[in-house]
């Protein structure tokens, strides 16, 4: 059953064709088979995973309503705390912390039924592009062991992807999401800012960073959107709206009449050939099921992935200054008579990554009297004239649209050295955050030259979210009729399974 | 940081400085910023006692811990 969508498996469990017990099972034994080569999870927990699964099937055998998604496993980026389980944001100055507290999206999961299995690889902090920034080792893309599966939520993809978790949590600060759903062909929305409450999501840049749903299908996805939407008086950045109805529009994928804004500054130059060619030809679906292409200019956004590294970092620069080893996480160097100083030095010297400190220190330089005006100063300017941007481009059309990622998977270790080239990974999906808006990654096929997966990314104004869904699900379906059968049925196979 | 690290880092500093310095092209002085997506003000609740954390559970990942307390190296200066 482990091949199957979220609410394919929720509706077996639902006709009693198979207890949530005996599904959870299956994951874990899948990932006992391929997690070696892939390296998707930090931790499991077999206890806590089972003991929900058998809940669910008590509650459900004593004919009590459940909801949509319950018996339902899940694999939770390990950014997102989950009382009593060991959380590290792929850190090692986080290691073995087990968090007294849940985050509000975990609450939400485990009322609505989800079963947790366990906690998912990404980079340190979610600060990367391809998962190699954990502390815990690179998480390997199942569709060429020797890629990456995009970052930071590299872990949350590849166990989707695996076929060891149907739904995973992601974190959005600038496409770590998106991008990691785009080089796996799964599907991840980042979903407007303020919607998903981010009480319990460790931060990194608080004015960009938002959870959302990973899935294979976008039905699932929506799915668990509105599992974990709405608002959290725990956030006081949450926004007290109604929740979008995406799974109305992820069932319906209407698209006629639909005003499709394809974003001139984000196809060309530095795109990959088949990524271009995949995000045409789907482009020509939507156009065939009744969608108008119109093309929008959004020429501030050249200046988006330079603002975008001035202000993340100068946030991150703030916001893990509570790593101070104290009060949680590690402490090394406590020497009687050390002062603290030395030992908060001592501990964040041994605890952080590379990518973490690099982060850091441009954030404090940023942020530093003399040169804030020129570097953070300018950046938030710049994020001024990116909503500008959206603001015109969406009185021109619904959504708009363009390559999720300007490349596929590209091999572990390729791009470890050069940071800029690392960062250009995110050009096109670090513009939805900046605005606050929401974006989603379909698979848009595989890249004729290397065989690997294509995204392709739909953008919808804030609070819109539903858009994404519609559009997402008429392309989904019109992909489908073409290939005959999901991109995932194409995955090579892993740990001699199948 | 160690030598190493410090030597790796300043040279690329300087190329990632170069690179995010763009932005002063296009942010001109009538330009106002922008810290966050939502138009928000202060956000209040009610002062009113809602159950939270028991002080085992706030020391619960604590390095040390002393008298229900976090035990913290020494803070002032070196001379006792």
């Amino acid at each position: 059953m482990i091949t199957h969508s979220a609410h394919e498996m929720a509706a077996a469990m639902a006709a009693g064709e198979i207890t949530s017990e005996k599904l959870t099972q299956q994951h874990f034994d899948r990932i006992a088979e391929v997690d070696a080569e892939v390296h998707a999870f930090l931790y499991l927990d077999h206890e806590g995973a089972l003991a929900q699964a058998r809940t669910v099937d008590e509650a459900r055998g004593r004919g009590e309503k459940v909801g949509p998604l319950a018996g339902v496993p899940l694999a939770l980026k390990d950014i997102i705390v989950q009382k009593g389980i060991p959380t590290t944001a792929g850190s090692k100055i986080l290691e073995g912390w087990r968090p007294p507290y849940d985050a509000t999206i975990v609450t939400k999961m485990k009322n609505a039924g989800i079963v947790i299995l366990g906690k998912t690889n990404c980079d340190e902090f979610a600060m990367g592009s391809s998962t190699e920034n954990s502390a815990y080792g690179p998480t390997h893309n199942p569709w060429d062991l020797s890629c990456i599966p995009g970052g930071s939520g590299g872990g949350s993809s590849a166990s989707l992807a695996a076929f060891e978790a149907p739904l995973a949590i992601g974190t959005d600060t600038g496409g770590s999401i998106r991008q990691p759903a785009a080089v796996t062909g799964t599907v991840g929305v980042k979903p407007t800012y303020g919607g998903v409450s981010r009480y319990g999501l460790i931060a990194f840049s608080s004015s960009l960073d938002q959870a959302g749903p990973c899935a294979r299908t976008v039905l699932d996805a929506a799915l668990l959107h509105e599992v974990i939407a709405g608002h959290d008086p725990m956030d006081a950045t949450s926004a007290d709206v109604s929740v979008p109805q995406v799974v109305n529009a992820a069932r319906s994928g209407e698209v006629k009449g639909i005003k499709i804004g394809v974003v001139k500054e984000l196809n060309g130059d530095g795109y990959q050939a088949g990524v271009r060619s995949r995000f045409e030809e789907s482009l020509e679906l939507l156009a065939n099921a009744g969608a108008e292409i119109v093309e929008v200019s959004c020429p501030n956004f050249e200046y988006a992935l330079a603002a975008y590294y001035l202000i993340a970092p100068s946030e991150c620069s703030s916001n893990l200054a509570r790593f101070d080893a104290m009060r949680y996480g590690m402490r090394k160097g406590d020497d009687d008579g050390v002062s603290a100083e030395l030992v908060m030095n001592i501990t964040r010297e041994v605890g952080f990554g590379r990518e973490v400190k690099r982060r850091i220190i441009l954030g404090t330089y940023a942020l530093s009297s003399g040169y804030y005006d020129a570097y953070y100063g300018s950046a938030q300017k710049v994020r001024t004239l990116i909503m500008q941007d959206f603001n015109n481009a969406f009185a021109k059309a619904d959504v708009l649209v363009s390559p999720t990622a300007p490349t596929t998977a590209f091999k572990i270790g390729e791009k470890a050295d050069d940071p800029l080239a690392m960062y250009l990974n995110d050009i096109a999906t670090i513009p939805v955050n900046m605005a606050g808006i929401a974006g989603m990654s379909l698979p848009s096929g595989l890249a004729p030259e290397d065989g690997l997966p294509t995204g392709f990314q739909i953008m919808a104004p804030a609070m819109q979210d539903q858009r994404l869904y519609s559009v997402g699900a008429a392309l989904e379906a019109a992909l489908l009729s073409k290939w005959g059968a999901p991109l995932l049925s194409r995955i090579p196979a892993l740990g001699g399974a199948k | 940081m160690t030598d190493q690290e410090l030597a790796h880092l300043s040279t690329e500093m300087d190329v990632i400085l170069n690179a995010v310095a763009r932005v002063q092209e296009v942010a001109t002085t009538d330009i106002p910023p922008t810290s966050h997506p939502l138009p928000l003000r202060n956000v209040t609740r009610p002062d009113v006692v809602v159950p939270s954390l028991t002080p085992e559970q706030a020391l619960s990942g604590a390095p040390a811990k002393e008298d229900g307390r976090f035990r913290v190296p020494q803070i002032l200066g070196e001379e006792a």
